[in-house]
């Protein structure tokens, strides 16, 4: 009995010891859904650059999953340097709720604070066997639409919004029927998942559903991934401008002396590295001159419609009014049965 | 005269092992059985025999490589550690617990008995969330630790703890009822005839239920290291520190990489067959030392 145990201690000590020995610096970025493949490759990346510049070792560390609740571990003490999150409302959140970010987040890096952009298409089965076109097609008899819970996901909410936009045009303003266009979307959908890209593999490997409001960058993700044979993107005639920022948790960076590789790691999304990166990676970069147009040819035109449209009046108003307790949302959204 | 027609209507049967309990036809018997059979073909081995041919679909070569990622190596690394220090911790409680539970009398007994069997009652994701609000940031302990630099929630010590919790009962479920069967007589004997309490432990409890207590411990390991849903919510999900296999999983899976998925997903099959087997080897030997385990 003694032999085992003493091996058993051993493996303990030496599974902590590795844990906590690691001398390079670290970073923790806490992010959304659909990035994993554009971090994965970006972290490479940056890791290389920093080594160059300064000759240290940098690993950045990832956490994934929908943007409100990641917002939420961080809120609750995950200690991330940086969060690059699908919406301003949920770093929003972090900065009003911790204090670990400055209120004014948004102005410290260029573009708002957002280095990519992307907005909301529709993917649907190939040969479009439900004939849908645009945003009307979705309330047609018999057709299921996948999207994740707008309460947890930040892509959900972009999705809701483009809907409203596009329900805004359609009905020129009217609130009543936009609302009912709204709720009636929200009918047709079978299962609300936590995160963007678990609707993505409900609609793409499980089969579920005719059409997935998706990210633009995870919809092209899908046809690579899964195939071309199985799916086509639909462009609708109007959708949103979807910015998902970056920023530096002050608090947890000062306090862990990682701010200077951090800011660093910030800034680097913004060079011609980061931005080519990103369109390859099918997001819509800040700045496109610094991108290959061969990809950036692959992003189709719509109209976009952005957040600070007088139609939603910024995070700040849209937030409480559609996704708070009490919201439009939880007003208009009964589980379908 | 009555026992006599009893007696002889017995002789006249031809000696059998086995009489069928029931008067139904053996067509009805077989009908049942296939039921049975399919039910559980469909249920259970397709789910897992699918498990085992999407982790080889890509051949031996795909299926080594993704358990030799570092990120797959550091979920197997950190589930064998939080096992390690969850199934010891909860041997050692289940054992005083079951201790005391089975040979003293106490006031508040029955709710402790109750209080063990609360994690198999609470929802995982509840437990995770408790220890939240307990551990952090904004939690009734989480500050004052996060003042000396201790990180629970989010870390390696709010996984180990959650697992803790929600393997609470597994040990001490075991002992309970055989202590309870076995009475405190052997024990007192000893102690009379001068052993020390510990001996007494030693050389007279212990190895009374020590089959019990293996099977309580497999059952406790099985689910240490296959929990989800509360780790899952205190975990943090950062990639190679915080994920353990079964979330490690979710992740692959999560990013199309159905192979790898299945591959991490066929060692916790293994994991689950292995306990299996030992389970039932361990009720087939040695039935009549498990009281405990005559009801699963």
């Amino acid at each position: 009995m003694t032999l085992p145990l003493r091996h058993l201690a051993t493996g303990i000590g030496i599974a902590l010891l590795s844990t906590s020995a690691l001398a390079e610096t670290t970073l923790l970025n806490v992010s959304y859904d659909p990035t994993r493949e554009f971090y994965k490759a970006f972290n490479a990346g940056f890791a290389e650059h920093w080594n160059e510049e300064t000759g240290e070792r940098v690993t950045v560390r990832m956490s994934h999953g929908g943007s409100g609740k990641q917002a939420r571990t961080v809120i609750d003490g995950l200690d991330a340097d940086i969060v690059t999150l699908a919406l301003e409302a949920d770093i929003d959140a972090i900065a009003s709720q911790t204090g670990k970010i400055p209120a004014d987040w948004r102005q410290r890096l260029p573009h708002q604070s957002a280095p990519y952009t992307s907005t909301i298409v529709f993917l649907v089965r190939k040969g479009n066997p439900k004939g849908i076109a645009d945003w009307d097609d979705l309330v047609a008899d018999g057709v299921e639409v996948i999207t994740p819970n707008p309460k947890t996901s930040g892509g959900a909410r972009w999705n809701y919004l483009a809907a409203w936009a596009y329900a805004d045009k359609a009905f020129a303003g009217d609130e009543e029927k936009i609302r009912g266009y709204v709720s009636a979307l929200f009918q047709h959908v079978p299962v609300l998942d936590t995160g963007a890209r678990g609707s993505t593999i409900t609609f793409a490997q499980r089969g579920v559903g005719d059409v997935l409001l998706a990210w633009e960058n995870e919809a092209f993700l899908a046809l690579e991934e899964i195939g071309p044979d199985s799916f086509e993107i639909v462009v609708p005639s109007i959708s949103i401008l979807a910015e998902p920022p970056v920023a530096l948790v002050d608090a947890n960076a000062d306090k862990k002396g990682t701010r200077e590789v951090a800011e660093a790691y910030l800034h680097y999304l913004y060079s011609p590295f980061g931005q080519s990166l990103a369109a390859e990676n099918h997001y819509r970069p800040a700045d496109p001159s610094l991108a290959d147009p061969a990809d950036l040819a692959r992003f189709p035109d719509i109209e976009l419609v952005t957040i600070d449209d007088p139609l939603f009046g910024g995070w700040a108003k849209a937030q409480p009014t559609h996704f708070g307790e009490g919201g439009v949302f939880d007003q208009i959204y009964r589980p379908m049965n | 005269m009555r026992s006599e027609t009893i007696a002889a209507s017995v002789a006249e049967r031809p000696a059998k092992a086995w009489r069928p309990a029931t008067s139904e036809t053996p067509a009805t018997r077989r009908v049942l059985i296939a039921i049975a059979g399919i039910f559980l073909g469909l249920v259970l081995l397709l789910p897992l025999g699918a498990v085992f041919a999407q982790a080889f679909s890509g051949g031996w070569s795909l299926y080594l490589a993704a358990l030799a990622e570092p990120d797959a190596v550091a979920a197997m690394r950190l589930t064998l550690l939080v096992a390690a220090i969850a199934v010891p911790a909860n041997l050692v409680f289940g054992v005083a617990a079951a201790w005391a539970i089975a040979k003293f009398e106490f006031r508040g007994k029955s709710l402790l008995v109750t209080l063990i069997d609360l994690p198999f009652s609470v929802s995982p994701v509840i437990s995770g969330l408790a220890y939240i609000l307990v551990f952090g940031s904004h939690g009734l302990l989480g500050p004052w630790l996060d003042a000396y630099g201790i990180k629970v929630a989010f870390a390696v010590p709010g996984i180990v703890l959650v697992t803790i919790f929600v393997t609470l009962p597994f040990v001490a479920r075991e002992l309970i009822p055989l202590m309870e069967e076995q009475g405190a007589g052997e024990e007192e004997a000893a102690l009379s005839l001068g052993a020390s309490g510990w001996k007494t432990f030693l050389f007279v409890t212990l190895p009374n239920v020590k089959w019990a207590l293996l099977y309580g411990v497999l059952l406790c390991n099985a689910r240490a290291m296959g929990e989800f849903g509360a780790v899952s919510v205190i975990s943090g999900h950062i990639r190679g520190l915080t994920n353990t296999m079964p979330l490690h999983v979710e992740i692959l899976y999560n990013e199309y990489a159905f192979q790898a998925a299945f591959a991490v997903a066929s060692l916790l099959a293994i994991l689950a067959l292995l306990t299996l087997a030992l389970k039932t080897f361990l009720e087939w030997r040695f039935a009549g030392d498990m009281a405990g385990a005559r009801g699963h």
